[in-house]
């Protein structure tokens, strides 16, 4: 019993950082249909942004009080990738609207491509270790069957909270994402309504951004340790969470994430670690095939 | 860069501005990721931040000078664009120029041989000739799936390594011949393209695409992890060698040179090998072209124009869908194994995602459901990078005679798109950029100017580039010229006349 709380606790934080990539997926494809595959690395590029800032607050400004450090660190990730992201989407998905149905995937696997090897290049191919912060731990249970909890997870899962409902009010309070969710419903119509759709995307890609930028510094924080080939497996798996929790529906997404997170903790823990990848690379198959939709999304309906 | 302006061109003023609005840009997006480097302490192996502000320096001024170049470039009056139909290639031209490729192929290896001798032709006929043949068949292979039924398959690589671990472990258990794993490796690879394809052919297309990666990552992990089967990530070696016709390439009685009476080379099991792979990709161009013409072929192009209309016709998605993506992973399979026997040792490494879009990078730039495009496009891409490796002539063709690299690529760019001034605005800038930051002399003079300039240089090893350049022309390609580098089509049914359209006039529907 200790052992499966504790994996539901470990399997929770980690599904929150799925949830927040996922989030990006499927906003995404919500609004123009198209994976955007070069998410897994944005994240990956936030992560490094995270971790340069970071290194850069505590080493040389000499910043000792890491909640405010790590708050910093947030901010800045969040608006340097969200610039980054913005500057994709006009550079390569923007001119490829209206151009064939394979376009922008390819685009964007291209990107994805680009974005790992530039961080290689910019910044060595090894893994960057971070010293390790939030240490202190929380233990409850009787001797012997303890169960831990770190306070970095406890950080986790608030940010990620405060996120999604700040999030949440955005997309469903403000004229902003009202003209989200207006575009991704009928994008002609929504134009001819005065919504600026080309402005409107942007701003998905760079809403998108910024969670996954949250996401990475996350990621930073609880494993430690980034890798310029980091955004390959968490952003596929954070896709297959938006596919399973139904594609181009948000608390799908995050529903999918924490999903994900679990399943893949639990196969470590009581099958297998060396195919928790297969497992979670399954589930995304079996899903498609059987339930395209996913958990949460709409059927999908063929115009002609 | 063509996109970021609104309107394009403009006055002096407007294109200072938005020059300098990219500059600001570029500023922002360098600012953590290329100004500071992350390094380890060599004694505490913590992290440090090295600091490179040149660097930023330079690609704020490449993007400022390229942004107004290209904005100069699309404010010159316009030249009349290429007309739309392409000229009509005779069928004489057309078959002459597939002749002379044809007899090129043929001859490159006496060829080589004769100029270089025995020795010095190897490198080119093994890590050249054979290297690209490799991928031309794996793109001729993808691209009937991709270019010619509009299926995008990330995962292509999975079939190759299914493939390769066909024949190696047929050939390691049962002892039996190149030539009789070769059809059963290739079957073998379709078994599985059929069993991923039935249940996944029905999706829609992005969504097969990443059903595709999924299944290449998952066959790498199995093989990674299923040490007693695959041997796991340290791979299988010593995979029995090529025969001719039972003959091994051995310098040992009852070997090929022995039985021939030839002196023992090491060169003839590479000719050997080069005009297998020669042969098996010939094999792989001519089932597509002939199948092109049948009524799969033909139902394979109209599934990738319109899937809709297709259905509506009577045209059985599911197993059109099928039967190329078996047949591609047939294609697959075989050169899975050409791979296998001429590397003589085999591991996951070899399968990564990686692999599978450099074959998607080849079908695309190449122009989709060419393939003479795809040819080339593998001789571009696998042939360039190969030369890349050679730091000297790297080296010569930049530093000691880059204007006439400039004015080649300037060439062979501006004829392929016609877009003369763009080009010659980005080759300036680029050589300039490559001057700053590559050139020694300048180096050493900035150097003597400042000491510390060597602490904030690139390391510039052009290997490293590989994927950067990849994904770069990945992306390029579908902003500037989606169809590919050869993107005329010939249709396999025509009225009177044969008639060659432009690509830009194929609309794919959204099927």
């Amino acid at each position: 019993m200790a052992n499966f709380l504790q994996q539901l606790i470990n399997g929770i934080t980690l599904g929150s950082i799925y949830g927040l990539i996922a989030i990006g997926y499927s906003m995404v494809y919500g609004i123009i249909g198209m994976i955007n595959f070069a998410h897994g690395d944005v994240f990956m590029l936030s992560a490094f942004i995270a971790l340069i800032v970071f290194l850069f607050l505590t080493k040389i400004l000499g910043l000792g009080f890491l909640p405010v450090a790590f708050i910093v660190v947030l901010i800045f990730g969040m608006v340097l990738t969200a610039v980054w992201n913005w500057t994709i989407e006009r550079l390569a998905y923007r001119p490829l609207r209206g151009s064939f149905r394979l376009a922008p995937l390819i685009s964007a696997i291209g990107m994805s491509t680009f974005l790992s090897n530039f961080v290689q290049v910019a910044q060595g191919p090894r893994n960057k270790p971070v010293p390790p912060m939030f240490t202190q731990i929380l233990q409850f249970g009787e001797p012997g069957h303890e169960v831990t909890l770190q306070y970095r997870q406890i950080v986790i899962v608030l940010i990620t909270a405060l996120l999604l409902i700040g999030f949440w009010w955005l997309v469903q309070k403000t004229n902003l994402g009202r003209a989200q969710r207006a575009t991704e419903q009928d994008q002609k119509m929504a134009s001819l309504m005065g919504v600026d759709v080309d402005r409107t995307i942007s701003i998905t890609f760079i809403i998108g951004a910024a969670l996954a930028a949250v996401a990475g510094a996350l990621y930073m924080l609880y494993y430690g340790v980034v890798n310029f080939a980091d955004g390959f497996l968490p952003g596929v798996k954070a896709f297959t969470a938006a596919v399973l929790g139904g594609i181009g529906s948000l608390p799908g997404a995050v529903l999918g994430g924490l999903m994900i997170g679990l399943i893949e903790v639990m196969w470590a823990a009581y099958f297998s670690s060396d195919y928790k990848d297969v497992a979670a690379f399954s589930i995304l198959a079996i899903t498609l095939i059987f339930m395209p939709s996913g958990i949460l999304g709409r059927p999908e309906i063929e115009k002609v | 860069m063509t996109s970021i302006a609104s309107t394009e061109g403009g006055g002096l003023g407007r294109r200072l501005q938005e020059s300098l609005a990219a500059a600001a840009l570029t500023l922002v997006l360098c600012v953590p990721i290329i100004l500071f480097r992350t390094d380890s302490d060599q004694n505490t192996g913590q992290l440090q931040l090295i600091w490179r502000p040149i660097l930023v320096a330079v690609f704020v001024v490449i993007a400022f000078v390229g942004r107004f170049l290209l904005l100069t470039a699309a404010a010159a009056p316009k030249l009349e664009k290429a007309a739309v139909v392409a000229k009509p290639r005779s069928a004489a031209a057309s078959q002459a120029l597939n002749l002379g490729g044809l007899a090129f192929l043929l001859l490159f290896p006496p060829v080589t041989v004769a100029l270089l001798g025995g020795g010095g032709a190897l490198k080119w006929i093994d890590s050249y000739g054979i290297q690209i043949l490799i991928y031309v068949m794996l793109g001729w292979g993808l691209n009937i799936v991709v270019g010619l039924a509009g299926l995008l398959d990330l995962g292509y690589v999975a079939f190759y390594a299914v493939g390769a671990y066909s024949y190696t472990l047929l050939a390691t258990t049962f002892h039996l011949s190149f030539w009789i794993c070769l059809p059963i490796a290739g079957i073998l690879a379709a078994t599985w393209g059929m069993i991923l394809g039935f249940p996944v052919l029905r999706l829609r297309g992005d969504y097969l695409a990443i059903v595709t990666l999924a299944f290449g990552e998952i066959i790498r992990t199995v093989l990674v992890n299923w040490t007693d089967f695959s041997g796991g990530g340290a791979g299988i070696s010593s995979i029995p060698k090529i025969t001719f016709f039972g003959l091994v390439f051995a310098d040992r009685p009852g070997g090929f040179d022995d039985f021939f009476g030839l002196e023992y080379a090491p060169i003839h099991s590479k000719l050997f090998l080069y005009y297998v792979i020669l042969g098996l990709a010939l094999l792989t161009s001519f089932v597509t072209i002939r199948l092109r013409r049948l009524p799969i072929g033909r139902a394979w192009e109209a599934l990738r124009e319109d899937e809709i209309a297709c259905r509506s016709l009577g045209v059985n998605t599911t197993n059109t869908k099928l039967t190329a993506f078996a047949l591609g992973a047939f294609f697959g399979g075989l050169a899975g194994s050409f791979f296998a026997v001429r590397q003589g040792f085999i591991s996951p490494e070899s399968f990564t995602f990686n692999e599978s879009a450099t074959i998607l990078a080849i079908v695309v730039l190449g122009g989709m459901g060419s393939q003479i495009g795809v040819a080339l496009a593998a001789v571009f891409l696998i042939g360039g990078f190969e030369l890349l490796r050679e730091l000297d002539l790297v080296h010569w063709l930049w530093f000691d005679s880059e204007i006439i690299a400039s004015v080649v690529i300037l060439i062979l760019l501006g004829l392929l798109t016609r877009r003369w001034l763009l080009w010659a605005a980005i080759i300036v800038v680029a050589d300039a950029a490559i001057i700053l930051v590559q050139d020694k002399v300048f180096a050493d003079q900035l150097a003597a100017l400042w000491p510390g300039f060597y602490s904030y240089k690139l390391d510039i090893d052009p290997t490293q580039y590989r994927g950067l350049l990849f994904g770069l022309a990945m992306v390029v390609m579908m902003v500037v010229r989606p169809r590919g580098f050869v993107s005329t089509r010939a249709p396999s049914i025509f009225l009177k006349e044969r008639k060659s359209v432009s690509g830009d006039l194929v609309k794919e529907g959204h099927g």
